[in-house]
This record gives C-alpha cells, sequence and structure tokens, in this order.
C-alpha cells in the first residue's frame, strides 16, 4: 500500500508541464501530499471493503456485535498521526510559499484600496499610492538575484481582455512576451470588476482588484507558448478571457518587443487628422494615392 | 420496557395503543402546525422538490458543458443557471433537510414533547417556501449571474433585478435557518429527560449543538454583507464599490465568515445522523463517543476560524494567508478522527447491508475523498493553483454531494419506517444505491484533473483539450438524473404499500424507536424511561456464562429487586 502510494504520489500525470522552478517546487509539494492522499484512500477504503464483505450479518443471525465502545490508545495514534501530518504539510507549503515570494514585506502587506484616492492621501505613509512597489500577491523570492532587475509589466484585466504594459519601453500589447530566465514582475490591477491572473504551467495566480494594485513575480525556465486563463467570474464571457505568455529567447524577446515599439514611434506621417481643418484636395490625396487614381485617370475621365 | 413489551406484542395486527390516539391528516401537513415531527417533514419534502430543480438546472450546465462552444445555451443565462443551482443546493435543499432531520428527531431522542419554541418552528419552516419561490421568481426578469458568492462589483453590475432578489431571498432563508437553530440550541441544552445527561444523549443531538451554533454566530454576518451589498445595489452607497472608495475585499471577509461555517452546517447534522446510522446496522456500539461529540465541537469552533481560505489567491496579504492555511490544516485533524471512529464502529460488527447502511458506507468512502481534497486545498501554494478551477468544483461536491447528500439519503432510509409506519423497499434502495454512487464517482472524479490541467470554472465556454473528460463527467450526470426515479417510486409507493414498520424495525436503542411508528403527537405515550444508552448494542452477548438469553437475566434481575 505504501509502495502504490508512493508510485501513484509520483506518477499521477494530473499536472501540466511545469515552466519555472517554483511551479516545480509546487509540484513537488502537490507530489508529497498525493502520496499520503493515496495512502489514507487505500486504508480507509480498503477498511471499508474487507469490512463490508468480511463482517456481513449471517443469515438468521440476531444478536448483536461486540460492545467495544472504544479504544484509548488506538484513539491517540490517530489523532497524533493526522496531526504531524498536517504540521509537517503546513511547514512544507510554507516555505514553498515563501520560496514564491509569499512573503516578501513589499507584496505581502495589504495597504487596501489606494487607486481611487490619488491626491487624498498623500500625507499618510501606509495609503501612499506613490508607493508603487506595495502590493498584495507573490513578490520576488528571498533567494533570487537581488542585482537582476526583474522586468516589469503592467497588466490590467477588462472585460474580456488582458492588457498589458511594457512601461520602460513603452509597449502595450494583448498577449505578453517575456524572455526566458529573467524574473518577471507583474503589476495589475482591473478596470472593472475582478478577474485574476491565472498561469497554469507557473502555479500562479492571482485575483486583480479595481482600485488596487497586486502583485506577481515569476522566472520562466522554459521557452514556449503558455496560457493566460482568467481565474475569477468577471460576466458572461469569462470562459472567453484567455491570451497567451510567450517564453521567448532574448534575441526573440528583443525582436518583438522592437517590432512593437515601431508601432509606438512618433512618425511624421499622421496617422489621422481633422478633415475640417484641411482642404478637400489635401485630405482626398492618401485615399486618391491609395486607389491608384492620378492625373492620368483623371484625365481619362473628362471628356 | 420495551423489550417485555416486544414479546407481547404480535406479529401481524398493529398493537391495541394504536387506534386509541389520532394520527395526523394528510391536509396538516400542508398548514402552519406547530408539530416538529410535522414540520420535520414538511422541511424535508419541500426540501427534496427544490432539490429536483436545483438537480434539472445542474443537468443543463451538463449538457452545455459537453461541447466547449456555448451552442446549448447563451453564456449570460449558463450563468444565470450556474447562480441559482449553487444558491437552490445550499439555501434550500441541504441546510433544510438537515433542519428536517433536527426538528423531527431532536425532541423525540431526548424524550421531550416538542422543541422549546413549537410556534417558531413553524414560522422557521414557513419562511421557506416564500423563500424559494421569491428566488425562482428571479427568472422572469433574469436570474443573478454572479455566482453563489455573488461578488461585488460584478454582483452590482450584472443582473441586478435578480440580484436584489437574490438578496432578499437569501435574507429571508438565512433568518429560518436561525430560528431554527434557537429552537435546536435550547431544546437540546433544557429539555432533555432527566436520567439523560449531556454524556448520554444521541451524538446527533451532539452535531445539532455545533451546528446550531455555527448559524446563530455565522447567519448575522452573511445578513449584514448582504444588506450592505443591497444598499450600494439600489441606493448607490460604495461599501464594496471601488468606484466610490469602497473595498470589495470586506465584502469576501464577511461573506466567508458566515459561508464558511455554512458548509459545517450543511455536513454536520448528517455526520450526526451517520453516527446514530452506523451502530444500528452494525449492531455495535459507536466507537469513540466522546471524541465524536467532542470533535463536533471542535470542528464548530475552528470553522469560525479558517474562512480565508476561500482568499487564498484574493485581496489578501502574505501574512493572513499563512494564518488560514495554519487553522485550515487543523481542522483535519477532528474531521479524521471521526472517520476514523465511524470505520472503528464497523470493523468487526455485523453488517445489515440495507438500503440506510450502504448509504452511509457510500458517504463514508466519499466523503473520504472530499476530505482529502480538502487538506490538500489547506496548503496555500497548490490552492493558488487550482483556486477557481473545476478541482474546487470536484472537492465541494465530494463532500456536499458524497458526504451530505450521501448523509441524507442514508437518513431518509433509516427513519423512514419511524416517520411513515412502514418499511421501504430494499431492492429499489439498493438500485438507487448503486447508481447515485456510479453516476457520482464518473461525474466529479474527473473534474479533479480538469482542474489541475488549467480548466477554470463557472464558464460555458471551454479550452476543447478539455471536452473528453466533460462528456464524461455529462454522462456521469445523466446517471445520476436517472437514480432519482428509483428513489421518487420507492418512497411514493412505500408510503402506501410498505411493509409495517411497528414500532422498532431496527431494533435500535434510541429512544425515537422506542414510540410508535409513526409517534403518537404526544411521542411518548407515558413518561420515557432511559433503560440503556445510545449505544449500547452488545449488551446481550455479555454474560460470563453465555447460555443464558436476555428474557431469563431480566427476569432474575427483577426477581432480585423485589
Amino acid at each position: 500500500m505504501t509502495l502504490i502510494s508512493l508510485w501513484y504520489g509520483q506518477n499521477h500525470g494530473l499536472l501540466p508541464i511545469a515552466a519555472s522552478s517554483d511551479a516545480g517546487d509546487v509540484d513537488e509539494l502537490f507530489n508529497f501530499m498525493m502520496t499520503i492522499a493515496t495512502g489514507l484512500f487505500l486504508l480507509v477504503e480498503g477498511v471499508l471493503v474487507y469490512s463490508v464483505i468480511k463482517f456481513r450479518r449471517k443469515k438468521g443471525d440476531t444478536t448483536d456485535g461486540p460492545p467495544v465502545e472504544g479504544n484509548v490508545p488506538l484513539e491517540i495514534v490517530w489523532t497524533a498521526i493526522p496531526t504531524v501530518i498536517v504540521f509537517v504539510l503546513s511547514i512544507y507549503s510554507f516555505e514553498i510559499y515563501n520560496r514564491m515570494g509569499g512573503l516578501d514585506p513589499m507584496a505581502s502587506s495589504d495597504p487596501g484600496p489606494n487607486l481611487a484616492h490619488v491626491g487624498h492621501h498623500s500625507e499618510l505613509v501606509a495609503l501612499d499610492p506613490s508607493q508603487q512597489n506595495i502590493a498584495l500577491g507573490l513578490g520576488v523570492s528571498p533567494e533570487s538575484n537581488q542585482d537582476v532587475a526583474p522586468l516589469e509589466v503592467k497588466v490590467n484585466g477588462i472585460q474580456y481582455a488582458w492588457v498589458f504594459t511594457y512601461p520602460e519601453t513603452g509597449v502595450i500589447s494583448g498577449e505578453i512576451h517575456v524572455p526566458v530566465n529573467r524574473p518577471v514582475a507583474l503589476n495589475m490591477t482591473a478596470g472593472d470588476v475582478i478577474h485574476a491572473f491565472w498561469l497554469p504551467e507557473f502555479r500562479i495566480k492571482q485575483d486583480v482588484i479595481p482600485g488596487r494594485e497586486t502583485k506577481l513575480v515569476f522566472t520562466a525556465n522554459q521557452l514556449g507558448q503558455y496560457p493566460v486563463i482568467c481565474a475569477e467570474l468577471c460576466g458572461a464571457y469569462h470562459g472567453g478571457m484567455k491570451t497567451q505568455l510567450y517564453v521567448q529567447t532574448q534575441e526573440d524577446y528583443d525582436q518583438w518587443i522592437q517590432d512593437n515599439t515601431f508601432a509606438m514611434n512618433e512618425s511624421n506621417e499622421s496617422v489621422a487628422m481633422n478633415p475640417a481643418t484641411n482642404p478637400d484636395a489635401e485630405f482626398l490625396a492618401p485615399y486618391a494615392e491609395d486607389m491608384g487614381v492620378d492625373a492620368n485617370t483623371l484625365a481619362q475621365l473628362k471628356p | 420496557m420495551s423489550t417485555t413489551l416486544e414479546r407481547n406484542v404480535p406479529a401481524s395486527p398493529p398493537p391495541p395503543e394504536q387506534n386509541e390516539h389520532p394520527q395526523r391528516k394528510w391536509y396538516e401537513y400542508f398548514l402552519f402546525s406547530t408539530d416538529h415531527k410535522v414540520i420535520g417533514i414538511q422541511y424535508l419534502v419541500t426540501a427534496f422538490f427544490f432539490y429536483f430543480i436545483g438537480g434539472a438546472l445542474a443537468e443543463v450546465m451538463r449538457t452545455e458543458l459537453s461541447t466547449p462552444d456555448p451552442d446549448f445555451v447563451q453564456p449570460e443565462f449558463y450563468n444565470q443557471l450556474l447562480t441559482m443551482h449553487g444558491t437552490i443546493m445550499l439555501f434550500l435543499w441541504i441546510i433544510p433537510a438537515g433542519a428536517a432531520f433536527a426538528n423531527y428527531l431532536i425532541p423525540l431522542m431526548i424524550g421531550a414533547e416538542d422543541m422549546a419554541f413549537p410556534r417558531l418552528n413553524g414560522v422557521a419552516f414557513w419562511m421557506i417556501p416564500p423563500g424559494g419561490i421569491l428566488l425562482m421568481s428571479s427568472f422572469f426578469n433574469g436570474a443573478p449571474q454572479a455566482g453563489w458568492t455573488s461578488y461585488p462589483p460584478l454582483s452590482l453590475v450584472s443582473g441586478k433585478s435578480g440580484e436584489e432578489i437574490w438578496i432578499l431571498s437569501i435574507l429571508i432563508l438565512g433568518t429560518s435557518s436561525m430560528l431554527g437553530a434557537f429552537n435546536f440550541v435550547t431544546t437540546i441544552l433544557l429539555m432533555r429527560m432527566p436520567d439523560m445527561d449531556i454524556h448520554s444523549m444521541p451524538l446527533f443531538c451532539w452535531s445539532m449543538l455545533a451546528t446550531s451554533g455555527l448559524i446563530i454566530i455565522g447567519t448575522p454576518v452573511l445578513g449584514a454583507a448582504l444588506i450592505l451589498l443591497s444598499f450600494d445595489l439600489i441606493a448607490g452607497t460604495a461599501f464594496f464599490n471601488p468606484a466610490g472608495g469602497g473595498d470589495p475585499i470586506v465584502y469576501q471577509h464577511m461573506f466567508w465568515f458566515y459561508s464558511h461555517p455554512a458548509v459545517y452546517i450543511m455536513i454536520l447534522p448528517f455526520f450526526g445522523a451517520i453516527s446514530e446510522i452506523l451502530p444500528v446496522h452494525a449492531r455495535k456500539p459507536i466507537f469513540g463517543y466522546r471524541a465524536i461529540a467532542y470533535s463536533s465541537l471542535a470542528i464548530s469552533f475552528l470553522g469560525l476560524i479558517v474562512w480565508a481560505h476561500h482568499m487564498f489567491s484574493s485581496g489578501t496579504p502574505g501574512w493572513l494567508r499563512m494564518f488560514f492555511m495554519a487553522t485550515t490544516m487543523i481542522i483535519a485533524v477532528p474531521t479524521g478522527i471521526k472517520v476514523f471512529s465511524w470505520c472503528a464502529t464497523i470493523w468487526g460488527g455485523k453488517l445489515s447491508l440495507n438500503s440506510a447502511f450502504i448509504f452511509a458506507v457510500g458517504f463514508l468512502s466519499s466523503f473520504l475523498i472530499g476530505g482529502l481534497s480538502g487538506v490538500m486545498l489547506a496548503s496555500v501554494p497548490f490552492d493558488i493553483h487550482v483556486h477557481d478551477t473545476y478541482f474546487i468544483v470536484a472537492h465541494f461536491h465530494y463532500v456536499l454531494f458524497g458526504g451530505s447528500v450521501f448523509g441524507l439519503f442514508a437518513a431518509v432510509y433509516h427513519w423512514f419506517p419511524k416517520m411513515t409506519g412502514r418499511m421501504v423497499n430494499e431492492t429499489l434502495g439498493q438500485i438507487h444505491f448503486v447508481m447515485t454512487f456510479v453516476g457520482f464517482n464518473i461525474t466529479f472524479l474527473p473534474m479533479h484533473q480538469l482542474g489541475l490541467q488549467g480548466m477554470n470554472r463557472r464558464i460555458a465556454l471551454y479550452d476543447p483539450q478539455f471536452q473528453t473528460l466533460n462528456m464524461i463527467c455529462t454522462a456521469g450526470s445523466y446517471i445520476l438524473a436517472l437514480s432519482t426515479f428509483p428513489f421518487i417510486i420507492n418512497i411514493i409507493w412505500s408510503c402506501y404499500k410498505g411493509k409495517e414498520a411497528g414500532r422498532n424495525p431496527w431494533k435500535a436503542l434510541t429512544l425515537e424507536w422506542q414510540t410508535s411508528s409513526p409517534p403518537i403527537i404526544e411521542n411518548f405515550e407515558e413518561e420515557p424511561v432511559l433503560w440503556a444508552g445510545p449505544y449500547d448494542y452488545g449488551i446481550d452477548t455479555e454474560s460470563i456464562d453465555g447460555d443464558e438469553d436476555v428474557e431469563d437475566m431480566l427476569a432474575a434481575i427483577t426477581a432480585e429487586s423485589r
């Protein structure tokens, strides 16, 4: 029974791939819990199945069973063992949570709703909305290299899409791209109702709450494309609120940034103009060029 | 004494006392009554009525979920279905069903004539049908669609008329629940027969004490949360609305402060029922009476300090998550004690595999799985991955359906003879069990994997990679739907044509079995006398010589005492 539990605990095949080292840690914790749970399951179900077969009342036997009312040593054992198990699980879970950055003081205190009060509370230190670092969620792991600055990405969840903004380059996109092996810090909020940012392959999730900033920090260690799923009921199309996380090499990531920044560059070509300020000819000129209408074409029309 | 009476009563004609006592007319069950037995049956039948409605909503949901696209119902309507399914199952099915058994059994088990406050009791029941009808009426103009948890801001911006109706109906149903709890606590503490000290009362009463404590402390907080939500919805306040400076997380704390104890309110009565049913059909005393009694109180107390484990990925700081992880882990211990004690009760007994007993065993096997997944969920890093996914749906259906509902069916089969004076058809009962057990596991076991793999919950459209597992779940749910038929046929048929049960068909020792079936209106013909503890099975085998039977021993003792 122990062997079955140990085997199944490691080989259940129930989780998707782990795309960060933190995810791997969470998986080890889950495997440990699965091992214990499988063992207990086999024990109790085994007792039940055995009892229902072995202790079935024989036909015609109307007498009672043995008057066993308790057994103090046994009861102590089956109180102590679960207590030890939950104690171990608590310590182990605490350790993993800490390693994931859950107890980072910058990311684990609750300053309360602050985004609605910009300007009102600037004299209060605790509620100072300019302290962008204080937020709820998972912060920087205590084991991480403090010199490596995480890539900051701002996340906004709205019905029914995710909008990602890269402050350092000004890129805005509906997908999130990150370089592999670099910590990424997501500073998140919501625009309307509560949503939740979930990366199954990274085992991290954090609600995004309007009026508040929440945070997630992770380091991807595998290239690939991973779903980003909204995990808090946000309306009728909650099921369709999904996007993709692309973990790329530094070069591919830089290329993507460049491709998207191109759209943000100031160019001399104006994208849109107010037709009222322009005489007709100037306004129509780009259309004419687009359609291939030029002086020759017009000349052919004139008799 | 019931032993000698059993000998004198002939097998077929009813005991002469029955004809002297008036029986209730059928229409009395549709009127305002102060008789706890009538009220108990009213609660039970009403609860089953809403069970079938809630179940029908679930079947529509599962049909939609057999394909990834929302092609059966519109996503908005799907969200209404899921909100109503959850709300009905919790507030109109399980909580009232627990109250049903509490009402029916407590006075009988403690030797009292009725509850402490019979009129309040009737009022408590009669709040349920209006509350239920009000809730159902929300479908006319759009039912609420923010889930039974109704988090703002979503609940303030979607399905508003339905949302307000939802709030009002929950306020009514919550009040009903509280009024019932006042009765249970007072009756159990103050109206036990003189010989029955608190450590001689049946464990069902202990579990109802624990349940009532939670109802009384928790429900007012839900009421407050919903009243504030209602103000936000209709009066433009901003308690929870961030746009006005409010905090939606405060709603979550207030909501879960009740709703976590609510789940213990939903399971504890059935824990108590199982503690009654197993000894009777195993012919063995309950193993560890004091452990089970005190663990019920422990679960009740601890249940009040674990609520934020529903918010591990929400607006909660890290230290708070750690605290609630610790308390949630601890609550596994008293629950485990109960499961082991029940197993030890069965072990070595003489098991009658009738419908009541097999449902009780089904309860144990299913609740175990739900409890194990629950301990996993106590771990914050793991919960962060599976929160708001089908893993959670699997967990709570295992504890609520696998736990409460299986326990409920066991209780129905066990006490049906007492309530109606007739036995159920055992074959139909066994068919019902097999279909329910198989259908239930096929429906909910794959959901663990769905959640782990990445399927979130409360969605009408999902990633096509999950379709195969979803189709399996839907197939299971159809089996579950069909399983209700043998049950309904059995109950209705047995009410009229079932074999006469007599006073004590199970030869049980608790007081409700020492009076007629159904009990006379005053419960007991004369002051009941407590001649045995509730679980003193095996006394008839406790004899030094081994050849003497009980009658001779009793005769000898009676002779000695003269």
